[in-house]
């Protein structure tokens, strides 16, 4: 419980003087620029966006500058934002099969249609610090080949041609939104996929790692991994016609996973499904993952009691804006609270003084 | 193509393209033309969705920004501007083209804005999938064996 506490004003208004004045550091290095932080720290605002869920690079990497690279601060800065801003309506669900993919990898098949592209990866670097980025230069462009026009196939619809995958039933149903509805349990595969891919990337990490370590094991595949830029549509009803009103960039990773039978379906492969805006690659494997082991009673899997496959747990704990908000909140004056907890004290010390000693204290 | 069809391909390029470079073709057009607003720019969001497994039911990934406005030319013509991020500008020129775009001034807006922007669009997006492409895999097999 906390009452309000008056006074502070130009306490609170000096900090603040002095926060803007930190966060610029020191005057004779050059200021960082919006844009400079949008094209060159374009993970960190990718992060921003996605658990900011609202996806606008410029506002992420104003959120960055401003909060002084701390990322939570940054998504809370975004959320906030976004709660403004009137919703005109929603998109038709987003085809990424066209996705103009960037990187397209397969763990599963090695000769997929479209071949394995590597696009802009960390993998296979040597994790070596590069001093070179130390000095300022220009990079080389870099290298290009005959590009490729057609569609790029998923993955899983291979194994879907042979029945070999459980196949996902396509439907219009309007999904459940978090963001207007308090989440409510048991909770639907539809939500869950919406928490998850605004949840935090260390829980939902965390999560899907202790899944690969046998709480809840699943034994994952990853399918295909693919990054790249998908078109976004929407109805526009003054038009009475949809339009594409913008372009994203997606991760998107599909695991294929161990099987699943039954008394009347022979076994198959299941899916786990990770969708995350921008480059975000370990956050769409772990969304995978999670989505997996959190299917257990769909899938007629036996509950482990793992952390993982606990849905209540899972979305209770993955949002970092509500967790840091409840943490954080306990470092705000609690003054009457401890005051009782101190008169409390008091009393329960002097009770046991007098069982431990009662001669001493009645010859006092 | 249809009429219909035209307009949804012109309002996509228009919602997509980069701000800088739509405002600076607009300039080349000349003297903007009067107008009334319909409907003022107004920044807001739409809730983007995906597919569970990318191709079952719906659900709700998170929103992105947009700016949209409504407004009609002194001959009539009315355009509406929906374009991705915040940016009253960009709607209002979005707007304008797409209610130029109902006049008799269609063709000269087509060379002098849409089609430019289409090339550039479409050149920047093969330069990223020329750049893709460079990176895939050419496997080869080493041959092994006892005979």
């Amino acid at each position: 419980m906390y009452v309000a506490v008056k006074g502070g004003e130009r306490a609170i208004d000096n900090a603040h003087a002095w926060l803007a004045e930190e966060r610029r550091g020191d005057l004779d290095v050059a200021e960082l620029s919006i844009a400079q932080i949008r094209e060159q720290l374009s993970l960190a605002v990718n992060r921003v966006m996605a658990e900011g869920s609202l996806y606008d690079p410029d506002l992420a990497a104003l959120a960055i500058k401003q909060s002084r690279g701390d990322m939570i601060e940054a998504i809370f800065l975004i959320r906030a934002y976004r709660t403004t801003l009137p919703r005109f309506g929603a998109t038709a669900p987003v085809d990424t099969e066209a996705m103009a993919c960037d990187r397209r990898i397969s763990a599963t098949f090695k000769d997929a249609p479209g071949g394995q592209v590597l696009g802009p990866t960390f993998d296979y670097t040597h994790r070596l610090l590069d001093f070179a980025l130390a000095a300022e230069g220009d990079i080389p462009e870099a290298p290009q080949s005959e590009p490729r026009t057609e569609v790029t196939p998923h993955i899983t619809e291979f194994l879907n041609q042979e029945g070999l995958i459980q196949t996902e039933v396509s439907s219009d149903d309007v999904p459940g939104d978090l963001t207007r509805e308090p989440l409510e349990l048991p909770s639907s595969r539809p939500l869950r996929l919406q928490a998850l891919t605004r949840g935090d990337e260390g829980f939902v990490l965390s999560m899907a790692y202790s899944t690969q370590r046998g709480y809840g094991r699943n034994h994952a595949f990853v399918g295909e991994l693919r990054i790249g830029k998908v078109a976004v549509e929407m109805d526009i009803p003054e038009l009475g016609f949809a339009i594409e009103v913008g372009e994203i960039e997606l991760t998107e990773c599909e695991t294929v996973n161990q099987f699943q039978g039954s008394k009347t379906e022979p076994p198959q492969f299941t899916r786990g499904y990770g969708l995350v805006f921008g480059q975000s690659e370990r956050k769409s494997i772990s969304m995978a993952l999670v989505d997996r082991a959190l299917r257990w009673q769909e899938l007629g899997e036996d509950n482990m009691g793992a952390p993982a496959q606990d849905e209540e747990f899972v979305l209770y704990h993955s949002d970092n804006i509500q967790a840091t908000g409840f943490l954080e909140h306990i470092k705000l004056p609690h003054y009457v609270d401890f005051q009782s907890e101190l008169e409390l004290i008091r009393k329960l010390r002097r009770e046991a003084m007098e069982n431990i000693n009662p001669v001493q204290e009645a010859a006092e | 193509m249809t009429a219909e069809n035209n307009r949804r391909s012109w309002m996509s390029v228009l919602a997509k393209a980069p701000a800088g470079r739509l405002l600076a073709l607009w300039h080349e057009l000349g003297a903007e033309p009067d107008f009334h607003w319909l409907r003022a720019p107004e920044i807001g969001a739409t809730m983007v969705r995906g597919r569970l497994g990318g191709t079952g039911a719906p659900f709700n990934l998170g929103e992105m920004t947009l700016t949209r406005c409504a407004l009609q030319l002194e001959s009539g013509a009315v355009g509406h501007g929906y374009v991705q991020g915040r940016d009253k500008d960009k709607a209002r020129v979005a707007a304008l083209v797409d209610a130029l775009m109902q006049t008799e001034q269609a063709e000269a807006v087509r060379a002098t804005i849409l089609t430019p922007l289409q090339a550039e669009m479409t050149a920047a997006k093969d330069t990223r999938a020329a750049k893709a492409a460079a990176t895939k895999v050419d496997f080869f097999t080493m041959v092994r064996g006892e005979d």
